[in-house]
């Protein structure tokens, strides 16, 4: 008895230390963080305080219990002869010690810990306020004061995520799935009041070395605040499963000076001003309407919008994913008359994921429908014009 | 695969003295009142959906092993979250403990069956649909509900006819447990031996008798959440539409109220599965019963009071907040009361460690662990950094894996004997355990650093910085999953082949199956209560 209960333990024992061994001494450069990420602002560094803090108590906490365990278990053994003292069974005095302590140490935990609660809440007198809106899948932000906003979606390329069954084509990069196209710009050392808020189902906006994370609510606007105390790039990402690409609406917060985001704001208000734009090219040019594009330059810019835009629910083939995202090969609604499906580009599907598109410019909203129009099989040969568009807005 | 226990009984009840109808082994199953036969029936169904719900969790880690996409489209990663949360609960945990407590209650208050047989039989049978419903929804258009078991609206209202399904097992799933835990607490009240007082009765069937009311409290707050949602999804009202009046943050606050007291629910009853273990295996009685008694009941009325802390990030006001944190830190008084209690059982006793006492060794000293990330969490500030992160992962795994399911992997190992009459194998039993050990740490542990760096639960797909820690964890899992395996392996030769067990196995256990019925115990027991001093 005494050789069988050894044995499966030491040969568990020996293989954990040469998988622990094997851990070690793996390549150097991997990254194997154990804690909160380096705090960007005062109130993510109470929170690392906290933390650390609490840790402290729950080692000396596990000291005592695992040690008291552990003595029992080494000295009161019956194979070493121990007897059980069958009266050590009850004791109310010990029972209210052991109630009495851990309520002081909660007591000793529930201080700072509700300093840092009124300090996250107190979301006065900030110097700017930016909107935050979540939507399938990716983030919206609106400088209120400049009348500046802009779309921010993941900039990763699908040919680094691979499909299953399919490898990626192309290497990951440092910042895989954590880069956007447009990230939120805000400058250094000021009070940043968000509103967050979404405009299908309920998003995450959580960049942890901000200490932020919050809930977009689809109906509901929340506030929340930071101070970013240095220049750099913080990245998060939604934290409430949200859909299909819950794990690929990463968040960018680009920390400037005061002088940088001066002159990044002034660009900004150029580019964005109150027009929404997602992936739009960086200076589109002003449209031209009376322009009449030929099927072969449609179909090229309408294959880039497919790809920014529609690819991630319809796919690369056209087929999409039946029933929740419809093919658009052999759809009727594509194959008929330009205006049922400029109809659900510019208004979008009531209940569904598919969302209005009217942000998206004349030329791209031409090009795009004349794309789908004649692609994945699909030739009707119909031709869609920046004009169609302008007239279907109506 | 309930042919096996069921035929191990049928085979003791030939030489027992019971005088039931020989009925066919099927009519039998459809029809059994008996608690023992419903109560195998329980344990094996249980044991299935544990090894169902594991391999979904096995698919989840084979797709987090490396980060891109290799093995499955997103929406199928998040329907398998969804549902190896909702079988993992709703079909291993709450019918394996719902197993228990129909073999052990009546023999440990010396009753001769449940208090309403037929009763127990449907509960029993209305989980078959429920489990069937959940199943097939993988293969309706449009998959299964992916909303997480959590089914937050709005977005849980563009899910397909998979989660219409969902929602009609939940129905099932929770009328199941209502119709239990009814007999539960009427056969407890009713049906004890004269001198079996409440303060006398295994601390097994305390924990169940307040497990019981929470169901109770609970279930019908859950049915009522999810048929809201189905009205909201199908008869165009707006109970959690913001642009028809609700208010999607309102199913949080219904589904918690449900959800805070169902995770006591699937801790309470191990807890009175390690109280039996731990005082048989020092060969002393239970520390501080009485005050295990009302650390229970403390948990259990705490538990309704703390549900806004799973809702931190939503943006309550502080006031709601700060309640929220007092009242979860609170639940760490009783908590802790418990682990020292059964640590001072252990103290000045004479321990030996067999499989049933590691199991439940090893439940103390991760239920701790777990305790402490617990305390972590409760604090407003840490849980708004680690909201949704894996740390949650981590936390909840360390408290439910060693918890609920080595409570019941050490109530298997200690029963075994007494249900079947055969001992199973000791050496088997040993490695079960040490693998499991190390294999669960191995999975979880690294999944604490995940969240501290920040990594959101619910995604198939990471960015670079995580994948070291999530290769380790998908190498624990497969570990942990297959390691199960010898488990069933034991299991089944023990009932098959197993050498015969003595009619009081352990030294020290002293509750009445030990003490008044032979191993294994005939098909009727009780007949006449006990006579207790």
């Amino acid at each position: 008895m005494q050789k069988m209960r050894n044995s499966p333990l030491r040969t568990i024992l020996s293989t954990g230390g040469a998988l622990l061994f094997a851990i070690l001494t793996l390549p150097a450069l991997a990254s194997y963080d154990v804690n909160i990420p380096a705090p960007a602002t005062p109130v993510a560094s109470q929170i690392y305080g906290l933390h650390m803090y609490i840790l402290w108590i729950c080692a000396v906490i596990f000291v005592i219990v695992f040690g008291a365990m552990f003595y029992s278990i080494f000295k009161f053994r019956k194979s070493k002869g121990a007897t059980p003292d069958v009266n050590f069974h009850e004791s109310t005095l010990i029972e209210i010690i052991w109630t009495i302590i851990p309520f002081v140490i909660l007591i000793a935990i529930a201080v700072p810990a509700t300093r840092t609660v009124l300090d996250m809440k107190d979301t006065s007198n900030p110097d700017m306020t930016i909107k935050v809106t979540g939507y399938q899948w990716g983030w919206r932000y609106d400088y209120s004061a400049d009348d500046v906003g802009f779309y921010s979606s993941l900039s990763t390329p699908w040919s680094q995520i691979g499909q299953p069954g399919i490898e990626a084509s192309e290497k990951q990069g440092n910042d895989y799935l954590l880069e956007v196209d447009n990230p939120l710009v805000v400058p250094v050392g000021k009070r940043i009041r968000l509103l967050v808020t979404s405009s299908d189902v309920i998003h995450g906006w959580y960049v942890p070395q901000l200490g932020i994370n919050q809930y977009g609510i689809p109906g509901f606007i929340k506030d929340v605040w930071f101070k970013a105390e240095k220049v750099g790039t913080f990245r998060g990402q939604c934290s409430q499963i949200c859909g299909k690409l819950h794990g690929y609406m990463p968040i960018v917060v680009i920390v400037k000076s005061e002088a940088d985001y001066a002159k990044w704001i002034a660009e900004a208000k150029a580019k964005w001003s109150s027009k929404p734009v997602i992936a739009m090219p960086a200076a589109a040019p002003a449209e031209d309407l009376s322009k009449k594009f030929t099927m072969a330059e449609l179909k090229a810019q309408g294959e880039k919008v497919y790809a920014a835009n529609c690819v991630a629910c319809h796919q690369a083939t056209g087929k999409g994913m039946p029933p929740a995202f419809p093919s658009l090969a052999g759809s009727k609604v594509v194959l008929a008359a330009a205006e049922q499906q400029l109809n659900v580009l510019l208004s979008g599907r009531p209940n569904t994921a598919m969302q209005s598109f009217a942000q998206l410019s004349n030329t791209d909203l031409a090009a795009v429908t004349t794309y789908t129009k004649n692609s994945f099989g699909n030739s009707t040969g119909t031709l869609v014009q920046p004009a169609d568009i302008k007239a279907a807005r109506k | 695969m309930a042919n096996a226990a069921i035929d191990a009984n049928a085979a003791t009840h030939d030489h027992a003295h019971d005088h039931h109808d020989h009925k066919g082994p099927w009519t039998r199953i459809f029809t059994t009142t008996n608690h023992k036969d419903i109560g195998s029936m329980y344990l094996w169904f249980a044991f299935l959906m544990f090894f169902v719900g594991g391999a979904m969790a096995l698919a989840l880690r084979a797709e987090l092993f490396r980060p891109g996409l290799q093995w499955m489209q997103p929406e199928l990663f998040n329907s398998l979250t969804t549902v190896h949360a909702l079988v993992m609960i709703f079909g291993a945990v709450m019918p394996a403990f719902v197993g228990f407590a129909n073999w052990l209650v009546p023999m440990q208050i010396g009753a001769a069956d449940m208090a309403f047989p037929r009763l127990n039989n449907w509960s029993f049978w209305i989980m078959i649909p429920a489990a069937i419903l959940l199943m097939a929804s993988f293969f309706v258009p449009g998959g299964a509900a992916a909303s997480g078991w959590t089914l937050y609206p709005p977005l849980v209202t563009q899910g397909g006819i998979g989660t219409d399904m969902t929602i009609l097992a939940i129905h099932l799933l929770g009328a199941s447990s209502i119709m239990g835990s009814i007999n539960i607490i009427t056969t407890i009240l009713n049906l004890r031996a004269p001198g079996m007082t409440l303060m006398k009765m295994p601390l097994f069937c305390w924990t169940w008798l307040i497990t019981a009311y929470l169901l109770i409290a609970t279930m019908p707050v859950l049915a009522g959440a999810v048929t809201m949602l189905l009205t909201d999804r199908h008869f165009g009202t707006s109970f959690f539409n913001a642009a028809g009046g609700g208010d999607p943050t309102m199913f949080m606050h219904i589904f918690w109220f449900f959800g805070h007291p169902e995770v006591y629910i699937l801790i309470l009853p191990a807890f009175g599965i390690v109280s039996q273990i731990i005082p048989a295996f020092a060969r002393k009685p239970l520390f501080g019963y009485a005050s295990m008694v009302y650390a229970t009941a403390s948990i259990a009325i705490l538990s309704f009071i703390v549900w806004g802390h799973h809702m931190f990030t939503v943006g309550m006001p502080a006031a709601g907040q700060l309640f929220f944190m007092f009242a979860t830190m609170l639940i760490a008084v009783p908590t802790g009361v418990k682990i020292f209690n059964w640590i001072s059982t252990m103290w000045r006793g004479s321990l030996t460690f067999e499989t049933p006492m590691l199991f439940c060794i090893g439940f103390l000293c991760m239920f701790t662990l777990g305790g402490f990330s617990g305390l972590v969490l409760s604090i407003v500030a840490i849980d708004i950094t680690l909201h949704n992160t894996y740390y949650v992962v981590a936390h909840f795994h360390y408290v439910l894996f060693p918890g609920a399911i080595w409570g019941l992997t050490a109530g298997v190992y200690f029963w075994l004997p007494k249900f079947t009459g055969k001992m199973y194998n000791e050496t088997l039993g040993k490695w079960h355990f040490w693998i499991s050990a190390i294999a669960f740490n191995i999975t979880f542990f690294p999944q604490h650093f995940l969240g501290l760096a920040g990594m959101p639960r619910r995604i198939p797909d990471y960015a670079m910085q995580y994948a070291e820690w999530n290769q380790i964890s998908t190498v624990g899992a497969f570990l942990l999953g297959f390691s199960q395996l010898i488990f069933l392996y034991n299991v089944v030769t023990t009932i098959r082949s197993g050498e015969k067990a003595k009619e009081k196995q352990w030294e020290g256990a002293d509750s009445l199956e030990w003490t008044h019925l032979p191993s294994p115990v005939p098909y009727h027991t009780f007949e006449t209560a006990p006579v207790l001093k």
